[in-house]
């Protein structure tokens, strides 16, 4: 129990997966300049993560991994070399699975999310989260842990970045730092304030 | 002047400086950021890149006429992802230690936005062969901004290139200290900031 708050309250802070991974960039800088987009993406993304992770875990664990396909009779297959494209084919599933289940149940959510789901199959923090926890060896407790706490980690950090940016409208920079410049800089100083965190050992 | 005035050259020199991917077309930063403590990564990561975006834009460009519209997305990751594949595997064959420190971004380079980006943006509308020197401008340009970075964070974070020791020693004696700084998250961030800035001002359209 201890090693999974642990856990989390590192992939949240000290291991940021946007600030010390730089994984999920693109969207960062793109949508970042509008804060009600930013909340939005930030929710799926912790949405998506939570649910794709375990569920690569499942598939890695029982089908790819190195004599994983023993319970079909086959102990010396190893099939990990295609977890790429395994992976971004089961998060592309996943997504759309997730899409239709909101789009039934709740119409609000699917009107302030649907855009952004489809995105979200491109989005490395996603792919990442899934190819980390293979490279570290989670367990499933673990890795459900990780995937929301990536996710939580990515979407505090995406709302923080556009609330600043709503600030910096009234800033006055050189005229060549403005937009992408900027933004690139002030995520520097976010991810040195972050680091702050790496002294905290729970 | 002929050899300028050539389309496939212009396609591909375009992207190198003018319009590089991760300057101004704000593509591909994640990995851009990720691999750049040290040269000898950034230049793999580099080449890696360059050969996955070059024959993807090709063999998408290839197809484009086959593939129904709305199943394109699908098709562009499959291409994408198969390639990464065989870029990781050769790097595990070859380049062992490099591909354990690159560890998992080799295969984002799947859900790198550049690599989609220039699919989606040129290889669906024009011929292979120029999809193919687009690919291959990108690259470069990808590839040259990432040496950049990975340049100054080694030299002053690590006081060398390429794992070999460049500032003298008698200048640590002295009291030069390298900049621990350099090696860390933020000043990846910092300096492509500075970069683009630097690029926004020298090239102003």
């Amino acid at each position: 129990m201890e090693n999974l708050l642990s856990l989390f309250v590192n992939s949240v802070f000290v291991g940021n997966i946007l600030l010390s991974y730089f994984l999920g960039m693109c969207s960062f800088v793109a949508v970042s300049n509008n804060y009600k987009t930013a909340m939005g993406i930030g929710f799926a993304v912790i949405f998506v993560n939570s649910v794709t992770a375990p569920v690569n875990w499942l598939v890695f664990n029982y089908l790819l991994a190195p004599g994983a396909l023993s319970w079909a009779g086959l102990p010396n297959m190893d099939l990990s070399f295609l977890k790429f494209i395994t992976f971004i084919a089961s998060i592309a599933a996943m997504v759309q699975i997730v899409e239709m289940i909101i789009d039934r149940f709740s119409q609000p959510l699917y009107t302030s999310l649907g855009v952004f789901l489809p995105l979200i199959a491109v989005n490395c923090a996603i792919l990442g989260t899934s190819l980390f926890m293979v490279e570290r060896q989670y367990s499933l407790p673990e890795t459900i842990v990780f995937g929301f706490g990536a996710g939580t980690g990515w979407f505090l950090a995406m709302i923080t970045l556009a609330a600043i940016r709503i600030k910096l409208l009234y800033a006055d920079p050189p005229e060549g730092l403005k937009g992408y410049g900027l933004t690139m800089i002030v995520a520097g100083l976010m991810s040195m304030g972050f680091m702050i965190f790496s002294g905290i050992s729970l | 002047m002929k050899l300028l005035n050539n389309k496939y050259i212009k396609t591909m020199s375009e992207p190198v400086i003018g319009n590089n991917p991760i300057n101004v077309q704000m593509l591909g930063i994640c990995s851009a950021l990720a691999v750049t403590v040290q040269l000898k990564t950034a230049i793999v990561m580099g080449l890696a890149l360059t050969f996955v975006v070059t024959f993807s834009n090709f063999i998408v460009s290839v197809f484009r006429k086959f593939v129904p519209e709305n199943i394109r997305i699908i098709f562009e990751l499959c291409v994408i992802a198969s390639l990464v594949i065989l870029a990781d595997e050769f790097l595990k064959a070859y380049l062992f230690g490099i591909s354990k420190q690159l560890s998992v971004f080799v295969g984002l380079i799947i859900t790198n936005c550049l690599v989609m980006g220039r699919a989606e943006t040129f290889a669906l509308g024009n011929t292979p062969g120029i999809s193919m020197m687009d690919g291959l401008g990108n690259g470069i340009g990808y590839s040259l901004v990432l040496i950049f970075v990975a340049f100054i964070r080694e030299l002053f974070g690590s006081g060398s290139l390429l794992g070999y020791k460049i500032v003298p020693q008698f200048l640590y004696n002295a009291g030069y200290t390298d900049m621990g700084f350099m090696l860390l998250a933020p000043a990846a961030f910092i300096i492509i900031g500075l970069l683009v800035w630097l690029q926004k001002t020298l090239f102003k359209s």
